[in-house]
């Protein structure tokens, strides 16, 4: 069978690490952490004070007015959506409309406005809630201002499996371009959630780490002293592109996404399945829809949250799925949890491991779990040929979403 | 409140919601033709205008305010 090659030809990000790819590359090979103390007044009463917020505010880069218009994760989807576009040289390109499409989504979607905008109905009665209100909330948001401002006309995609999300998005746009339905694909995922509402709701969960006095030591995958997630907020997008339309166009390639596997576990609504049965068949689906060996894989952005449960059940799964070769690393130690933005991050994180030949670290971990029983590039980066490397991706709700990155 | 401190006060709402340049604000102006301010820009006009001179504009007159000018009889009327 002759199957259509899609290649990754544009990044684009802002996150706690930098407002754009380059700078948030380099704080990552430098170990940095993106994780500070929340000053505002409202998080005094809250049990987790600590986040990764923006390094980039977008109030700076977007138009007042279209601001007002925007859920902060449809603002910055879009910054990540025109970095993406421009670094793919897409912009003058003479790309056919209707050949362009859209995969991006949100864990959450705009929580933020819905929660303004009920603090206006409660304090000013409903003639003062804003005319802009719906357009914000709704979780196809951020998909349909990416769209409309590139004018893909091929479908426009919103994505919703929690944390699996910018995972999943990036695998919808692989499904897009291999059905023939566009030749370039605008994928990944957005979240900024950092309010006192969602941070209340996890931290009840007993899912976010509490040490309030080092938040730059907070988020720690794998390690003994690990207590739960750090929440993030950014952005990250990829332009994937029809092999032969990126060649046709002399377009520079990052790597190619060569497979995806995606599974539900059918087990709990927000527990990992304890063998990680679901993760093992993601795993294993990837690698074969992506025509490599196992051996192959020689590096895993794992999805690695801090939490003490989840972060063992990924390292099973991996052994079982993989073997013992593969060498790990958990950005989110640096970039904290962008929750449906992860996936995305992390894609760009591991198609820049393959570019760089490096592993980027996996900060904080400085007394292992007795259960890490694989290779992990602690606290510095490691250099290593990767021909080949896997990005997982978990959702609450029992989504797996794995993802194969090889080099060009 | 003169025609002019009205016109002045609507500018304000304009920039701040729409973007208007308010060296473009006038009487004569229609806010859909030549101030590019669209239906759901205009629903915030409207309840700024509301707000800051102390007027109600129901919904079925809005649509009777097609220019500056307009907007500036019907709250000059209600103030």
């Amino acid at each position: 069978m002759n199957r259509t090659d899609v290649v990754v030809t544009g990044l684009g990000a802002t996150t706690p690490l930098g407002g754009d790819v380059a700078s948030t590359w380099d704080a990552m090979l430098a170990g940095r952490s993106g994780a500070s103390a929340l000053t505002q007044e409202w998080a005094e009463q809250l049990p987790v004070r600590i986040a990764a917020q923006l390094a980039v505010d977008p109030a700076g880069l977007l138009d007042r007015v279209k601001l007002r218009r925007l859920d902060r994760s449809e603002a910055i989807a879009l910054i990540a959506a025109h970095q993406a576009w421009a670094d793919a040289g897409l912009a003058d390109s003479g790309l056919d409309p209707e050949r362009l499409g859209v995969s991006v989504g949100s864990g959450i979607g705009g929580a933020v406005t819905l929660l303004a905008q009920d603090d206006i109905l409660e304090a000013s009665g409903p003639r003062r809630v804003s005319p802009h209100t719906v357009p914000m909330l709704m979780p196809n948001g951020p998909a349909a201002w990416v769209g409309l401002e590139l004018g893909a006309q091929a479908g426009v995609h919103s994505v919703a499996s929690a944390c699996a999300t910018g995972a999943e998005a990036i695998a919808l746009g692989l499904d897009m371009i291999r059905a023939g339905r566009a030749d370039v694909v605008l994928a990944g995922g957005t979240e900024a959630v950092i309010h006192p509402l969602p941070i209340a709701g996890f931290a009840s969960m007993r899912a976010m780490s509490t040490r309030n006095d080092e938040p730059e030591r907070a988020s720690r995958p794998w390690d003994k002293g690990r207590d739960g997630f750090v929440l993030g907020e950014g952005a990250g997008i990829l332009v994937l592109e029809r092999a032969e339309h990126a060649a046709a166009r002399g377009a520079r390639v990052y790597a190619r996404l060569a497979g995806a596997g995606i599974t539900s576990d059918g087990y709990d609504i927000v527990q990992p399945h304890p063998e990680g049965a679901g993760a093992i068949r993601a795993i294993s689906k990837a690698i074969a829809d992506a025509e490599v060996a196992k051996l192959d894989i020689v590096h895993v952005n794992a999805h690695a949250t801090s939490t003490p449960v989840g972060d063992m059940a990924e390292i099973t799964a991996l052994r079982t799925a993989l073997g013992d070769h593969p060498v790990l690393t958990a950005t989110k130690s640096m970039s904290g949890h962008l929750l449906g933005a992860a996936g995305a991050l992390e894609s760009i994180a591991t198609i820049l491991a393959i570019r760089d030949g490096v592993v980027p670290p996996t900060i904080n971990l400085d007394d292992p779990d007795d259960g890490l029983t694989l290779d992990v590039a602690a606290n510095k980066a490691r250099h290593m040929d990767i021909p080949a490397a896997l990005n997982n991706s978990f959702g609450f709700g029992g989504h797996n979403v794995a993802l194969v990155f090889t080099r060009a | 409140m003169t025609r002019d401190e009205i016109t002045a006060g609507l500018a304000e709402i304009l920039e701040e919601v729409a973007g208007v340049n308010p060296d473009d604000v006038a009487e004569g102006k229609s806010f859909t033709d030549d101030l590019d301010v669209d239906s759901l820009s205009m629903v915030e006009v409207v309840v700024a205008a509301e707000e800051k001179f102390g007027v109600k504009i129901p919904d079925n007159e809005v649509q009777n305010l097609k220019t500056v000018g307009d907007a500036v009889s019907y709250i000059e009327a209600q103030s």
